[in-house]
């Protein structure tokens, strides 16, 4: 067991895991955060994409005992309490959102996408998609919700 | 996964001592390629050397003549960085290809280059460009340094400190994506640099490659047009469910001949 340490959403978290402990698990069996998901475990699907000292990264490849000294931010932090983030407004505004499987990792790529690049074109978006699998709504949606989060220009998020 | 011992290295001289004291340890840099093998169990290393406190593996340094890239410069940082896009651009061009924003994220430099998939986009860039691979112990020629698939020149504790880039006249990238993993189906990157036209190919074959046929005839004219007929042996060639070596030989000409007309 190993002594792992780090701030998840701006609390601090500690906990003594095995050295394979993944991130993705220690976020949702040992915190409890379960809006980080976990889809196919292979890099391929971006479900357990969180923030990682302010970049997304996808925390079924990354193990726990890596993060630790960093700070994280998972979709929990995005937008505590009852008002939702403007790109969160904007998902549901744009129909970008069906099944919801694949909105925590909509939101937190997007995020890392418009601190980077405050105003992408749509193409920049839809490269920026890759490697993120939603297969329910499709890509219109989502890519017109970030392109209205953008225009908006109210996207940074506090924790990263 | 089996379970292992982690270590954080503050040093280089930590990490190569660490990784040197065991049979089967390993060094830890992004994660990304070696983290599945772990998960799929094609590797079990008894301990994990993280170096992601060393702070002398990262960082872009440029010269007049050349780029020195740390080994734990993460993909995006080459793609986003303002100097290497002036100094280099096909680097940055090549970086941005790589996987998916969350992959170049954490992916590094010293990673793919130690890794030496036979897909992987930076082997092509090391060899085309002519980098000298910068170790704990010693300088590598980039045609000495890739030895055959997944195989390099390092020794089993030897750590890669930086990839020194000469500054080419001009270089350009062309990959074809494997759409699905997004490595390269084929990959050329073709470069006129001090020491003459260099073309290097990634995807194509067991290991990435110099193409001296086509670097000879870029030598007379370097245009597309120089490669209309040059042989591309489809015998040497991978043949696997995503292409023939056949479909292979032909992209690695066509690739060539966009990588040219890239060049900048
Ligand atoms: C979904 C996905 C898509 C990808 N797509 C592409 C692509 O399109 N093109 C491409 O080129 N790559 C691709 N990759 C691979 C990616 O570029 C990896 O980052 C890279 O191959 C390894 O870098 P790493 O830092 O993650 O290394 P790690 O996984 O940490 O290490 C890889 C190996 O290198 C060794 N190592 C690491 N650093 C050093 C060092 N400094 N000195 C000596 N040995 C070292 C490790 O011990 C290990 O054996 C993809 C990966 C994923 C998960
Ligand atoms: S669960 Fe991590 S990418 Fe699919």
């Amino acid at each position: 067991m190993i002594a792992v340490e780090m701030t998840v959403n701006g609390q601090p978290a500690a906990a003594n895991v095995e050295a394979r402990t993944l991130l993705v698990d220690f976020l949702r069996d040992h915190l409890k955060l379960t809006g980080t998901h976990r889809g196919c475990d292979t890099s391929q699907c971006g479900a357990c994409v969180v923030h990682l000292d302010g970049r997304s990264i996808k925390a079924c490849t990354l193990l726990a005992v890596q993060a630790s000294g960093s700070k994280v931010l998972t979709i929990e932090g995005v937008a505590p309490g009852t008002t939702l983030h403007p790109l969160q407004e904007a998902l549901r505004e744009h129909h970008g959102l069906q099944c919801g499987f694949c909105t925590p990792w909509v939101v937190m790529s997007a995020l890392d996408l418009l601190q980077r690049r405050p105003d992408p074109t749509e193409q920049q978006i839809r490269d920026w998609l890759e490697g993120n699998l939603c297969r329910c709504t499709g890509y219109s949606g989502i890519t017109r919700a970030i392109a209205t989060a953008a225009a908006t220009g109210t996207t940074r998020s506090d924790n990263s | 996964m089996y379970d292992f011992d982690y270590l954080r290295a503050s040093s280089v001289t930590e990490a190569v001592a660490a990784v040197g004291g065991t049979d089967n340890g390993r060094f830890l840099a992004g994660g990304m390629t070696l983290v599945p093998a772990l998960k799929q169990r094609l590797a079990s290393p008894s301990l994990l050397v993280d170096l992601r406190d060393i702070e002398h593996l990262r960082g872009l340094t440029i010269d007049g003549t050349s780029l020195d890239v740390g080994a734990m410069t993460t993909h995006a940082a080459v793609e986003e960085s303002v100097e290497v896009g002036r100094a280099v651009p096909v680097l940055a061009a090549l970086a941005a290809t790589i996987g998916d924003p969350q992959v170049r994220n954490r992916g590094t430099i010293g990673g793919s280059i130690a890794n030496n998939d036979p897909a992987a986009d930076y082997p092509a860039a090391a060899l085309g460009l002519g980098a000298t691979i910068i170790t704990d112990r010693r300088g590598i020629t980039s045609d000495t340094f890739f030895a055959g698939m997944f195989d390099t020149a390092l020794q089993p504790n030897e750590l890669i400190i930086a990839v020194n880039f000469p500054i080419p006249h001009r270089a350009g990238y062309a990959k074809f994506r494997q759409p699905a993993s997004r490595y390269a189906l084929v990959a050329v990157l073709v470069a006129c640099t001090s020491a003459g036209v260099r073309v290097a190919v990634t995807g194509a074959s067991p290991c990435v490659f110099r193409h001296i046929a086509m670097e000879e005839a870029l030598e007379e004219n370097f245009s597309p047009r120089a490669l209309n007929n040059i042989d591309i042996d489809a015998a040497e060639l991978i043949s696997d469910m995503h292409g023939s070596s056949a479909y292979r030989a032909h992209l690695v000409r066509v690739l060539a001949q966009r990588a040219v007309a890239a060049a900048r």
